[in-house]
C-alpha cells in the first residue's frame, strides 16, 4: 500500500477544521455519550441529584409509563402520515410542473412558500384557528351540510389534521424532485417511445429510478423531522386530547423541562434515537434494491 | 380530434388542477392576512374572507403583550440572535468546509463519517447534556448558546454542503495562487471565495430562516421574557387573555412570518439554487 505523503501545508488543515473538531466533540459526541449516561441516572438539574439506576428509566418506560406508549403510538403515526404524502405529493407536483411551460415560476412559489415557515409558532397558530370548532374548515363543511367536526377535541381527528400542517409545506422536497427531474436525460424517454412504452411504465422504469438517490435522501431527513416533531403539537393540542397527539419530542420536553425529570427523559431521547437510526439502517440496507446511483439503468 | 388538440387540452386540465391545488396551499396564508383586521366575531361566523372594515386595531392590541412588553421588543431580540448566528455558522462552516476539501490529512476519511452522521443525529438526543454543558458555561437565558454553536460549526448541514460545493471548483486556480505565494487563507480568500458567493447566500439564507423560526432550542435555552424572540412571543399572545383576541394573535403572526415572505420573494433565485443543489431538508 502506498503510504500518503502529506505535505507542510496539509498541516495546515488542523486549523481550519478546529472550531468544528471543538464544537464536534463538545457540543456533538460528548452530548450523544452524556445523554445516554444520563439515561442510566436519576439525573435532576434542580435538586442536583444525580445517582446510577441501571436500567430502570427504561423499565419503567416500558412496563409502568402508560404516557410512553401512547406517545410512541402518536410518533410512528405522525411520521407514517406525513412522510408518504409528503413524499407523494411533492413528487406528482413536481412532475406536473415539470410538464408545463408557462407560469411554472409563479406555481413553484406559491407550492414553495408554506414551507418557508417550517416548524413556525405562527402557521401552528394559523392551524389551530382554522380547524377550531367554529372555524374556517368547519363553516366550510356546515355549508353542505356536514355537522361541524371537532378537530383538535376528537382523538380521532387531532393526529391526522396536526399531520396536514406538516404536509401542507412539502415544498422544498418539490423543489429538489423538479431539479432532479430536469437532470433526466430526454434521450431515455425517446427510447422508449420508440419501443413503444406507455407513460405509466416510462414513470415507474426511468423517471423513478433516475431521480431514486433524491427521493432515499428526502424520506431519510423528513423522516428524522417528523419522529422528533415537536412545535406543531405543542402549540396546537398540547399533547391532547387524551394524549392522542403526546408526541415523544413533546413527552421528552415536559419530562425534562418541566418536571426536571432529565435521566428519564434522556432515556426518552435515547428511544427517539434508536427510531432514527433503525429507519436509517433499514433504508440504507434496502437501498440497494431501489436507488440506482449513476447511469446504469 | 387530432392528436395535438388533444395535447392542449390534456395540458389546459393539468393546469386547471395546478391551479386548484395551488389555491388550497396558498389560502391560509391569504386568509390569516385578513384576519388580522377582524374581530372573534368574524372570525368565527363568517366564511367571507374579507373583513368587514381594515381596522388596524387588532394590530395596537396585539402589539402589547404580557408584562408591557411590546413586540418592539421582541423582533429586536430575534434580530439579535438571528443575524450573529447566521454570520457565524457561515463563516465557521466556510472554514471547515475548506479544511475538508481541499486538504489532506490523516484520518480524512473518519473525519467525514463523523461529520455526515452528526448530520443524522437527532437534535432531541443532544439537547439535554447541551442544556447542562451550556448551563455550567453561564450562557443560558441569553443567545450565547446560538452564538456558540454557530461558531463551533455545529450545523453539519452547512459544512457538507460548502464541501460539496467547494469540491466542484477545480483546483487549478488554488494551486496556481499558493505557486505565487498566496497562503492558504489567501487563496480562500481572493480564489474561492468570490465563486462561493451564491453558495455562501444561500447557506446563510436558510440558517436565517431555521433560526428565526426555532422555538425548541429557544424554548430551552432562553427563560426570561424580555429576551423572548418574535417566535416565541406569539405563544405568550395565546395565554395573554382569559378570551383570546384571535384578531390580534392573527395580526402578529403575520407580522412574525412577514420578514421571511419579503426575504423570499427578494432573494427568490437562491432558495431555490440552494435546495435544489443542496438537497436541504427544508
Amino acid at each position: 500500500m502506498k503510504k500518503r505523503k502529506y505535505s507542510k501545508r496539509d498541516n495546515k488543515a488542523f486549523l481550519y477544521l478546529s472550531p468544528w473538531i471543538i464544537g464536534m466533540l463538545l457540543l456533538q459526541i460528548f452530548p450523544f455519550l452524556t445523554s445516554f449516561y444520563y439515561s442510566l441516572t436519576d439525573y435532576n438539574p434542580v435538586s442536583r441529584d444525580i445517582n446510577f439506576i441501571g436500567l430502570q428509566n427504561y423499565i419503567q418506560l416500558f412496563t409502568r409509563d402508560v404516557e410512553f406508549f401512547q406517545s410512541l403510538r402518536a410518533t410512528i403515526l405522525y411520521t407514517v402520515y406525513t412522510v408518504p404524502a409528503k413524499i407523494i405529493m411533492s413528487l406528482l407536483i413536481a412532475i406536473l410542473l415539470n410538464k408545463g411551460r408557462k407560469g411554472i415560476g409563479i406555481l413553484r412559489t406559491i407550492y414553495y412558500l408554506p414551507s418557508l415557515f417550517g416548524g413556525s409558532v405562527a402557521v401552528a397558530i394559523l392551524w389551530r384557528v382554522i380547524f377550531m370548532d367554529q372555524g374556517l374548515v368547519n363553516s366550510v363543511i356546515s355549508m353542505f351540510g356536514i355537522g361541524t367536526i371537532s378537530f383538535f377535541g376528537d382523538p380521532r381527528f387531532a393526529l391526522p389534521t396536526l399531520s396536514s400542517l406538516e404536509v401542507w409545506q412539502f415544498g422544498s422536497s418539490m423543489v429538489m424532485y423538479l431539479a432532479a427531474l430536469k437532470q433526466v436525460p430526454q434521450s431515455l424517454y425517446e427510447a422508449a417511445d420508440i419501443d413503444g412504452a406507455s407513460k405509466i411504465a416510462q414513470f415507474f422504469k426511468i423517471t423513478i429510478p433516475q431521480i431514486s438517490p433524491i427521493i432515499f435522501f428526502t424520506i431519510i431527513m423528513q423522516t428524522i423531522v417528523a419522529l422528533q416533531n415537536f412545535t406543531s403539537a405543542f402549540i396546537i393540542t398540547n399533547g391532547g386530547p387524551v394524549r392522542s397527539t403526546y408526541m415523544l419530542g413533546l413527552k421528552l420536553f415536559n419530562d425534562g423541562f418541566n418536571f426536571f425529570r432529565m435521566g428519564y427523559a434522556s432515556a426518552t431521547s435515547w428511544v427517539i434515537f434508536i427510531l432514527v437510526l433503525g429507519f436509517t439502517l433499514i433504508m440504507f440496507g434496502t437501498s440497494r434494491f431501489w436507488v440506482h446511483y449513476g447511469d446504469k439503468a | 380530434m387530432s392528436r395535438k388538440a388533444k395535447k392542449t387540452t390534456k395540458e389546459i386540465i393539468m393546469y386547471i388542477v395546478l391551479i386548484i391545488i395551488g389555491l388550497f396551499m396558498i389560502y391560509p396564508l391569504i386568509w390569516m392576512f385578513f384576519s388580522s383586521f377582524k374581530t372573534n366575531e368574524e372570525i368565527f361566523g363568517s366564511v367571507a374572507l374579507l373583513p368587514q372594515m381594515f381596522s388596524l386595531e387588532p394590530f395596537i392590541h396585539g402589539w402589547t403583550s404580557a408584562g408591557g412588553l411590546t413586540y418592539a421588543t421582541f423582533f429586536r431580540n430575534s434580530f439579535v440572535m438571528v443575524v450573529p448566528t447566521t454570520i457565524f455558522t457561515v463563516l465557521s462552516s466556510t472554514l471547515v468546509a475548506y479544511g475538508f476539501a481541499r486538504f489532506h490529512f490523516r484520518g480524512k476519511k473518519l473525519a467525514f463519517a463523523i461529520l455526515l452522521s452528526t448530520l443524522m443525529l437527532p437534535n432531541a438526543i443532544v439537547i439535554i447534556p447541551r442544556y447542562t454543558i451550556f448551563n455550567s458555561l453561564g450562557v443560558l437565558d441569553g443567545y450565547g448558546a446560538f452564538y456558540l454553536m454557530s461558531i463551533l460549526a455545529c450545523y453539519p448541514f452547512f459544512v457538507y454542503m460548502l464541501v460539496q460545493f467547494m469540491r466542484g471548483i477545480p483546483t487549478d486556480l488554488d494551486e496556481s495562487a499558493y505557486i505565487d505565494g498566496c497562503g492558504t487563507f489567501k487563496t480562500l480568500t481572493l480564489i474561492l471565495l468570490p465563486i462561493l458567493k451564491p453558495a455562501l447566500f444561500s447557506a446563510g439564507l436558510f440558517q436565517f430562516l431555521w433560526t428565526y423560526n426555532d422555538y425548541f432550542n429557544s424554548l430551552i435555552f432562553i427563560h426570561s421574557v424580555s429576551r423572548f424572540t418574535a417566535t416565541m412571543a406569539l405563544r405568550l399572545s395565546l395565554d395573554a387573555e382569559s378570551v383570546v383576541n384571535w384578531g390580534s394573535v392573527m395580526a402578529m403572526s403575520f407580522l412574525v412570518v412577514l420578514p421571511l415572505v419579503i426575504l423570499f420573494f427578494v432573494c427568490q433565485k437562491y432558495f431555490v439554487d440552494g435546495i435544489a443543489t443542496t438537497g436541504l431538508k427544508g
